[in-house]
């Protein structure tokens, strides 16, 4: 089942390039359709999912691969990856729907895309380091190819630099998977067997060098402070599907990492070196509110922004490392609100990317002194993006609060210090509610005038990522149930 | 013991056949050259299907112990021979009825026979008559272009080749002096009693020998030119069989070696220079030819890194044998590209290149994405194993190195990939009419998706190699 999930979009992306005759709209409705088939394949998945043993993995399917090196083909779903897998789903849909406008190559573009949605469900359901990589990598070279070919602005300095940056960061993470492989006994490249054995255990400086270049390779992903410098021009410079899959999906793949490989089978490193984690993660949610407040470029902010959401996840799973005899039940809570954070980011700022990309398209600049009164000429935007802003900086009823109240619980309980964060979500309040009101409030003034409001497309895509937050903010039981079963088991192997 | 020549029927194959191209060239019409072309083909063929035989049956050994006929000569023998084979395919659009076309074929096939000899030499002596086997049509086949680069070209190989060949010839003199063998089982006997000093230098020579065939460090100054200059058949075949014989000979070699002397060591600096060298000076061409001839020296050093770990780890010689296999793909791919595109002699050419040839940009972005160990390809599982390889065989900063380089080599890929994905400027019109050569197109194409199916089966391709 996870196969097909993970590899149907594939195949439809060979079946769009090898037949050239297609014409545009059959091309992006195909595309449509096969994201809605594969959302439905993994509700089915979520329906049918049933908590697995202590860690064992749901769904799971075995081939051999290279079985000379204990490499195999190994999926599987657990409490972590089967809330990103469908996050991952649901955001491939939007963007499916949002680029049905798509006037440039929308045959290539939707074949890009559906790549991408493979690689990136293939990452997080691998249960096998070396095929993880192999995922990890190729989501770098789709990417490179969705900024070079449909970004605008400096598109190809920014594209070289995303694809040099993180691919220095993939290959850290490399070397880092292979000092695992040779520190076990036997030598596999197996999740569960190397989380089960945690190799380098007793060992502190060699632990504490496979764990820092996988840190390394993790945090330019994600990114952290101070591995950010390629986001904010990738994003700057990417169309507006690319963005929201990048900052949705792509940034996930690094704060995956933390609670898959990093703390699960590093634990005693982990532990060591907790403390430098929530330093990153602090600085992190700081630096990129401060930044975020300093921009004029709409989207320049919403990346900002991600680099302190991206913040608090850090911080939280660097507190889980912080053990303490009385605080399982904190550092429990805080890897949920970590999880509960990635999907609620992806949701959120994937709305707020296509939201954005409107301004790009109507007036063809993200200034915000280009703008003014918005509100007038174009109602749903600016009720979406006020919706979206409001979710982004966590107010009460939106997944990001759940998310960030949970991060905070859990974080505060095991070190009181770690309370200076908030800070951040005060700044990304200011930074928020100063652009609603500068582009949105106001006499209608510069490009806003004549403003199209949104279209179908548009608000079908980027409203139902948001309304799934709103639910999520509402009801978070269903989602917490999946996810704190895995919470408690990863933050019982980092106390080993 | 004894001569069983009949384990070395593929050798002879292939040797027979050159002589036949050679004199059945003569008195064939140059129209009919092809009729020499189909020979080598069958030729190519019988020898993988002998190889292949051999390959299922036990490890044995020819002439008096002399020559190995084991897992690993025959996948050399099946990959070198292969090798040519897609390198043929080149030259049917190449040198398809020129005047030299049967001797091409001739001295192709002689230096196939040399770097399969160089892959199955179990002694010094053999080893020494494979390098020059491997050698000397190789100055032939560079030279056949009558251009300024082609001579230069030849004349630098020559001069290196000779300078080279006599290190080596050298080393083999010294080893053979001190311990009054050349077999390498009696040799991993005496060598543990020999003087060191001399055991150390002729190590150095030999090795430095062996490079020249494989174009790493310190014997690479001829790649660049030769690939640059030679036409697109021969660089081809130059800068990707003979590295397979080459180097399986020094893995052999090295095994000989006592613990005394730091043969590890060694290799594992000229490694380290090669891919460091081979990249920086890979960074600012802007032939695509000699851009993919520095990169050649560059995926030398990282053949080595296997080499490293021989005798240490387990996934020494499987690790090695699949980069091989990965690397020779893969670099025929990227080669045949440009073979396909004679005249494009400068990345700018490849602007639009995925517009107007979507299948040949493909290639390219396969091969080159494939030669900076992107996964799936092959060269990723080989990158991958080799580097495991030598930190299990107690080289960890090997490994790292590894993937330093790799980023390193990332970006004059990418300045040849960049181009040809964006959409062609206004300056870029006149090569627009340029239509690509068929035959090297589809070797393009072809060698582009061997090297990923090669990747994705890799598990398949490792049983092969690490077979007993």
């Amino acid at each position: 089942m996870l196969s097909l999930i993970v590899f149907l979009p594939l195949a439809a992306a060979l079946a769009l390039v090898a037949l050239p005759r297609l014409g545009d709209a059959p091309a992006r409705w195909a595309w449509v359709a096969v994201a809605a088939l594969d959302l439905a394949l993994v509700s089915v998945v979520w329906a049918g999912y049933e908590k697995p043993a202590p860690g064992g993995l749901a769904f799971e399917e075995r081939a051999a691969w290279i079985p000379g090196v204990n490499s195999s083909y190994h999926l599987g779903v657990d409490g972590f990856s089967l809330p990103l897998v469908a996050m991952t789903a649901v955001i491939f849909l939007a963007c499916a729907v949002y680029a049905l406008r798509e006037r440039h190559r929308p045959r290539a573009q939707a074949a890009l895309f559906l790549f991408l949605q493979s690689v990136s469900l293939g990452l997080f359901v691998a249960a096998d380091l070396i095929l993880f990589f192999v995922f990890f990598d190729l989501s770098i070279v789709g990417m490179y190819f969705v900024i070079a070919g449909w970004g605008h602005g400096n598109r190809g300095h920014s594209a070289m630099k995303f694809f040099l940056y993180t691919f220095l960061g993939s290959l850290a993470l490399l070397v880092g998977f292979i000092g695992l492989y040779v520190a076990a006994e036997p030598h596999t490249f197996d999740m569960p067997a190397l989380a089960a054995a945690a190799p380098l255990a007793g060992r502190p400086l060699a632990g504490g060098l496979v764990l820092a270049a996988i840190l390394v390779g993790l945090a330019v992903k994600t990114p952290t402070v101070p591995f950010h410098t390629w986001l904010p021009p990738a994003h700057t410079d990417a169309p507006a599907v690319g963005s929201a899959v990048l900052a949705g999906v792509l940034l996930k793949m690094g704060t995956y990492g933390f609670v898959r490989i990093a703390m699960p089978m590093l634990p005693q490193a982990w532990r060591a070196w907790a403390w430098v984690v929530i330093v990153v993660g602090v600085v992190s949610v700081i630096y990129g509110a401060l930044v975020a407040l300093a921009q004029t470029n709409v989207k320049r902010m919403i990346a900002y922004t991600s680099v302190n959401h991206m913040g608090y996840i850090a911080l939280a799973v660097g507190a889980a490392g912080l053990v303490a005899a009385d605080t399982t039940q904190a550092r429990t809570v805080a890897v949920t609100g970590a999880v509960t954070q990635m999907v609620s980011h992806g949701l959120i700022t994937g709305a707020l990317f296509l939201l954005v990309g409107v301004l790009h398209d109507r007036a063809g600049t993200y200034e915000m002194g280009a703008y003014g009164g918005l509100a007038a000429p174009a109602p749903a935007f600016a009720t979406l993006f006020a919706v979206g802003a409001f979710a982004s900086l966590g107010l009460p009823a939106f997944a990001g609060f759940i998310a960030e109240f949970q991060i905070f619980t859990g974080s505060v309980a095991v070190a009181p210090v770690t309370a200076i964060a908030l800070v951040g979500i005060l700044v990304t309040a200011a930074l928020f509610l100063r652009a609603v009101q500068r582009v949105f409030t106001g006499k209608t003034r510069g490009n806003s005038v004549g403003f199209t409001d949104l279209s179908p497309s548009e608000i079908w895509s980027a409203g139902p990522l948001l309304l799934l937050s709103l639910v999520i903010g509402i009801l978070p039981r269903p989602l917490l149930d999946v996810i704190e079963p895995a919470s408690a088991a990863v933050v019982g192997l980092v106390g080993r | 013991m004894g001569m069983r020549p009949l384990l070395l029927l593929p050798e002879m194959l292939l040797f027979v056949g050159g002589l036949g191209a050679l004199i059945g060239g003569s008195f064939v019409p140059r129209q009919r050259q092809w009729l020499i072309r189909v020979l080598t083909v069958v030729v190519l063929v019988a020898a993988m299907a002998a190889a292949a035989v051999q390959l299922a049956g036990p490890a044995q050994r020819a002439f008096e112990g002399t020559y190995a006929v084991d897992t690993t000569t025959g996948v050399a023998r099946i990959l070198v021979a292969f090798g040519t084979l897609l390198v043929l395919a080149l030259a049917a659009d190449e040198i398809a009825a020129s005047a030299r076309e049967s001797e091409t074929y001739a001295l192709l096939l002689f230096a196939t026979t040399g770097t399969v000899v160089l892959a199955g030499a179990d002694d010094l002596l053999v080893l020494a008559v494979g390098f020059l086997l491997a050698s000397i049509p190789l100055y032939g086949l560079i030279g056949l272009v009558n251009t300024a680069n082609g001579a230069e070209a030849a004349m630098k190989t020559y001069l290196m080749g000779a300078l080279f060949g006599i290190l080596l010839l050298l080393g083999v003199t010294i080893l053979s002096g001190v311990t009054g063998t050349t077999t390498y089982g009696d040799l991993t006997d005496r060598l543990t009693q020999a003087p060191a000093v001399a055991v150390a230098a002729a190590t150095v020579g030999i090795v430095a020998g062996l490079m020249f065939k494989a174009g790493g460090v310190p014997a690479h100054f001829w790649v660049p030119d030769a690939a640059q200059g030679a036409g697109g058949t021969v660089a081809t075949f130059l800068t990707t069989v003979p590295k397979i014989g080459a180097l399986i000979a020094v893995y052999r070699f090295v095994l000989v070696l006592p613990h005394t002397t730091s043969w590890a060591l060694l290799v594992a600096i000229f490694a380290v220079a090669s891919m460091t060298l081979g990249n920086l000076a890979a960074y600012w061409q802007t032939d695509p030819r000699r851009l993919l001839g520095w990169s050649t020296v560059s995926q030398v050093g990282f053949l080595l890194v296997p080499v490293v770990a021989a005798g240490r780890s387990d996934l020494a010689l499987p690790s090695l044998l699949v980069y091989l296999a990965g690397y020779m793909v893969t670099n025929i791919a990227a080669f045949a590209v440009t073979a396909a595109l004679p005249e494009h002699r400068e990345l700018t050419a490849y602007g639009g290149l995925a517009r107007r040839r979507p299948w040949l940009a493909a290639a390219l972005l396969v091969a080159l994405l494939g030669l900076v160990g992107t996964p799936p390809t092959a060269v990723f599982v080989g990158k991958l194993t080799t580097a495991t390889a030598a930190w299990d065989g107690d080289y960890a900063w090997l490994a790292v190195v590894v993937f330093v380089n790799t980023v390193l080599s990332l970006f004059y890929y990418l300045r040849w990939i960049v181009p040809a994905y964006r959409h062609a400027d206004a300056g870029m019109v006149a090569t627009e009419q340029v239509s690509p050569l068929r035959w090297s197109a589809r070797t393009a194409v072809v060698a582009a998706a061997l090297s990923l199916a090669a990747g994705l089966a890799a598990g398949p391709l490792w049983q092969l190699a690490s077979q007993q």
